[in-house]
């Protein structure tokens, strides 16, 4: 790392001054509680949130199986003054993040009530429809630069199907996010008919890291620490970009385009080598792709930036950011959480100003249509 | 090098802390043990406000499932990224000559010595029977 | 004689329970294997007709699996690959038995054998002790057992077990292997315990072998946070066929991870990727590069150790066509000290004479 800061702020890095119009392509927005659903959701499903809650394959009712290092996984200084969680007042977040760091366009990743992963598919496809009209009224109508996402649970393709058909209606949508840990691996075709709405309504798949599929986070086992845990999130999509190519659902659906969110990019060029490397000794297993994995990787997926690596060397970074390419890059922050990417400090290696602007904004203007 | 009074040692309870603009620079004053100290109120790493961070124990452990508690309160554990610093010198816990916080030199002083000056305290009333934290940046 | 060169990974093959094995089973499992047929128990990971498992030309005539027959392997390690010396890690279900004291005499049997027709028959040859994991004082009884003879080079785990092997109950056998200077040598394979990936279970052979590679990973995060090297500083762990390229960008990843989460396990107190470069070797094939030079010179220079790198064809396992193990493109500088200096030093009891 070349950037240590102990010196007084640039003025260009100063809040107010910084002109960086980004696209933050991972934003946390939070419910007050769960009484903010109370709108949206059938009374029949509020009664059954408040008697029997969330049904996931982990072993705590009330906190994650691995203790996060801070409170609610959040930056410390993201309790927003006028109490409720971290992400959960628009005021708040627009002073703390937003408007300093110029944000053009945010794109909401909503992970409240663990809603990929409920058991019960008809209660999380219900928190999923109050969800998805949560985020519209009290986040993008509120604030425009705030991009919702239709949130569905692969787990009940029926129901994704129907509440994708919901949503797109609209048109206020800027993609249909699943989730990375399920039941089955994204590429299994019980998924198919998810990724043929997805490309014919022409919004991308947004898949952000977390999510309890009842699969050990490691193919070893069951850590026992956060350390480890951590770290597998990057396994976990590593292993749904490897599903996603060798089923051939790029191949199958030629026009959908995949965003994986919070996954990091470090591991990218060893996974593309890695399958490219053993194409040939498979092929005859997988005769339904055309091409080398690491083509259709440069076509059809996109990488948020966060949580960003950080080699000793500076010319390492740089060498990374080569090998999977600029233009595969989005940023993203993961406000308000811990392991949050400052835009302004993230990147310890020298880019261009076209560079910049490519990942900041240009190559997600490009993926979402903004 | 200037010394400036930068508050009343009343005013930052013992755990708490007080942030103030010295000539130019935020610098976060801590109250831990007794004692205070002043670093600039920026992580070296990606710029976190350390006023926000958790003051927490030195931990160390000789083996597994042993936990080393000792000068508690005086390690800053960052509140974006969790790295800890040493409240004492700035230096972080995983490469203290790489990583630091800058760190300023502290002292308390009573009232009636600072009227004697110089110091740059223009805006700041010194009372003779208080004491105050004097920053020297 | 030929230049040195071990060979640190190379597949014989057990014919099956009832066959190879037989005559090294103690009575009661020969009874019970031959009358229930307890037979076939080859890894999931490796079926014998795929590919992957064996090279084209190093199969032998008459459709028995790669590796099974000791002329051929010696024709194929030694003289046409070029090896000096070559270290045998048998793959075969042994260690993916559920019954503990079954495994334990799968175990030994197939120990007893490499020892009697392969090492006895070829000075060249070296093995991996064969262990029941399952069961950690077993599995120390296996290691007992062998530790006199100085053949036996390292002990042998998957990388895909019951439970990551960072954990308690399996420091008796890492104190063992200190003591003994036997690496643990970690080869690419699976129990089938749990799902390869925690997205499931996959559909194809090809991602499976994909997604392998990340149990490496969890394997290192284990041993290093649950505190084995700081309990036992000498251990080295050899991951084998666990692919390469993939180390720079996870050793920067653990690094970071654990500058803001260390307090979880105070008592590592260097960086991961420092830990790593002292007690981790690794086998060559494959590598998993990208084919220019400039590309795995950056790998190389991101790894930023030489002495991790151990000379390794896999054979008879398809990793590379012709006769040269070595992947293009490395550093010269590499090439020694992978094939004579690192096995040398991280295999201690591997003498040469
Ligand atoms: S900003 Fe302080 S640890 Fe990252």
């Amino acid at each position: 790392m070349s950037d240590v800061i102990d010196r007084p702020l640039r003025d260009d890095e100063r809040p107010a001054a910084s002109r960086l119009r980004i696209v933050d392509c991972d934003v946390h927005p939070s419910l007050h509680s769960h009484d903010d659903l109370n709108e949206f959701l059938p009374k029949r499903w509020q009664q059954h949130l408040k008697e029997y809650g969330s049904h996931l394959r982990t072993p705590y009712l009330f906190t994650t199986p691995y203790p996060r290092s801070s409170p609610l996984i959040a930056r410390r200084d993201a309790w927003p003054p006028t109490g409720g969680p971290p992400g959960s007042d628009l005021a708040f977040m627009q002073k703390q993040h937003l408007d300093p760091l110029d944000v053009e366009f945010g794109i909401l990743q909503v992970l409240d009530l663990f809603i990929f992963s409920q058991q019960n598919l008809e209660f999380g496809a219900a928190i999923q429809r109050a969800i998805n009209d949560w985020q519209l009224a009290f986040w993008s109508h509120r604030d425009p630069r705030l991009k919702a996402s239709i949130l569905v649970g692969q787990d009940g393709v029926d129901l994704a199907i129907a509440e994708i058909e919901r949503c797109a209606k609209t048109g206020e949508y800027i993609q249909i996010n699943v989730s990375p840990r399920a039941n089955e691996p994204l590429g299994r075709r019980r998924y198919w008919p998810i990724y043929e709405r997805a490309q014919a309504l022409d919004l991308p798949l947004g898949i952000h890291v977390g999510g309890y599929g009842g699969h050990a986070p490691t193919g070893g086992g069951w850590p026992s620490y956060y350390v480890e845990e951590h770290q597998s999130n990057a396994h976990t999509i590593a292993a749904q970009l490897a599903s996603l190519v060798i089923e051939g659902v790029p191949e199958r659906f030629p026009k959908l385009k995949i965003v994986f969110i919070e996954g990091g990019f470090g591991w990218i060029p060893s996974a593309v080598w890695r399958m490219d490397q053993h194409f040939e000794r498979f092929r005859s297993e997988v005769p339904h792709l055309k091409r080398k994995p690491s083509e259709y990787v440069r076509e059809h997926f996109w990488f948020t930036t966060q949580p960003i690596d950080e080699p000793d060397e500076a010319r390492h970074l740089r060498a990374l950011i080569e090998w999977v390419g600029i233009d595969r890059l989005l940023f993203s922050s993961d406000y308000p959480h811990w392991d949050f990417d400052d835009p302004r400090f993230a990147f310890k290696t020298p880019l261009t100003e076209a560079e910049r602007k490519k990942i900041f904004s240009t190559n997600a203007r490009a993926v979402y249509k903004f | 090098m200037a010394r400036h009074i930068v508050a009343s040692t009343s005013e930052i309870p013992p755990g708490g802390n007080k942030v103030v603009d010295v000539a130019g620079r935020d610098i976060v004053v801590f109250h831990v043990n007794g004692e205070f100290f002043a670093l600039l109120n920026r992580c070296p790493h990606e710029g976190a406000p350390l006023e926000k961070a958790a003051c927490v124990a030195r931990l160390t452990s000789p083996e597994p499932g042993v936990y080393e508690r000792s000068r508690v309160g005086e390690m800053l554990r960052c509140p974006w990224h969790g790295w800890e610093f040493d409240m004492r010198n700035g230096q972080s816990w995983f490469d203290p000559k790489r990583f630091k916080i800058r760190s300023y030199p502290v002292a308390v002083e009573r009232g009636e010595e600072l009227q004697k000056g110089p110091y740059v305290a223009e805006t700041f009333p010194v009372h003779v029977e208080d004491s105050y934290v004097i920053v020297e940046v | 004689m030929a230049v040195t060169r071990i060979d640190c990974d190379i597949h014989p093959a057990v014919g099956g329970t009832r066959t190879t094995l037989l005559p090294y089973l103690s009575d009661h499992w020969k009874e019970q294997v031959v009358s229930r047929a307890i037979d076939g128990v080859d890894l999931t990971s490796y079926p014998p007709s795929m590919p992957l498992t064996g090279r084209a030309d190093w199969r032998p005539a008459n459709g028995t699996k790669p590796g099974s027959d000791l002329a051929m392997v010696q024709k194929g390690a030694f003289d046409q690959l070029g090896a000096s010396h070559a270290i045998l890690n048998v793959l075969y279900g042994a260690q993916a038995v559920f019954d503990s004291y079954m495994a334990a005499d799968f175990c030994k049997a197939i120990n007893d054998w490499i020892a009697a027709e392969w090492l006895s028959r070829d000075p060249r040859l070296r093995a991996s002790i064969v262990v029941p994991m399952q069961a950690p004082d077993l599995a120390i009884e296996e290691i007992e057992r062998r530790a006199g003879d100085s053949r036996f080079v390292s002990i042998l785990v998957l990388a895909q077990g019951e439970t990551l092997l960072g954990r308690r109950h399996f420091w008796p056998v890492y104190q063992l292997a200190e003591k003994y200077e036997l690496p643990l040598a970690i080869h690419a394979g699976t129990q089938y315990r749990q799902a390869p990936s925690s997205a499931g279970w996959p559909s194809h052979r090809y991602e499976y072998y994909f997604v392998e590679a990340q149990a490496f990973q969890a394997q290192i995060l284990s041993l290093i946070y649950e505190g084995v090297f700081g309990k036992y500083p000498n251990l080295k762990v050899v991951l084998m066929e666990s692919g390469v390229s993939w180390l720079p960008a996870f050793m920067w990843r653990a690094n970071k991870t654990w500058r803001g989460v260390r307090v979880e396990v105070p008592w590592v107190e260097r960086e991961p990727a420092a830990i790593i470069r002292d007690n981790f070797r690794v086998t060559m094939q494959p590598f998993d590069a990208p084919g220019d030079a400039r590309s795995v010179e950056e790998i190389i220079d991101q790894i930023g150790s030489e002495k991790m790198f151990l000379f390794a064809s896999d054979y008879p396992h398809w990793q590379f066509d012709g006769d040269d193990p070595i992947p293009p493109h490395l550093p010269k500088s590499i090439i020694e000290k992978m094939c004579v200096d690192n096995p040398l030093e991280t295999f201690p009891r591997l003498s040469l004479n």
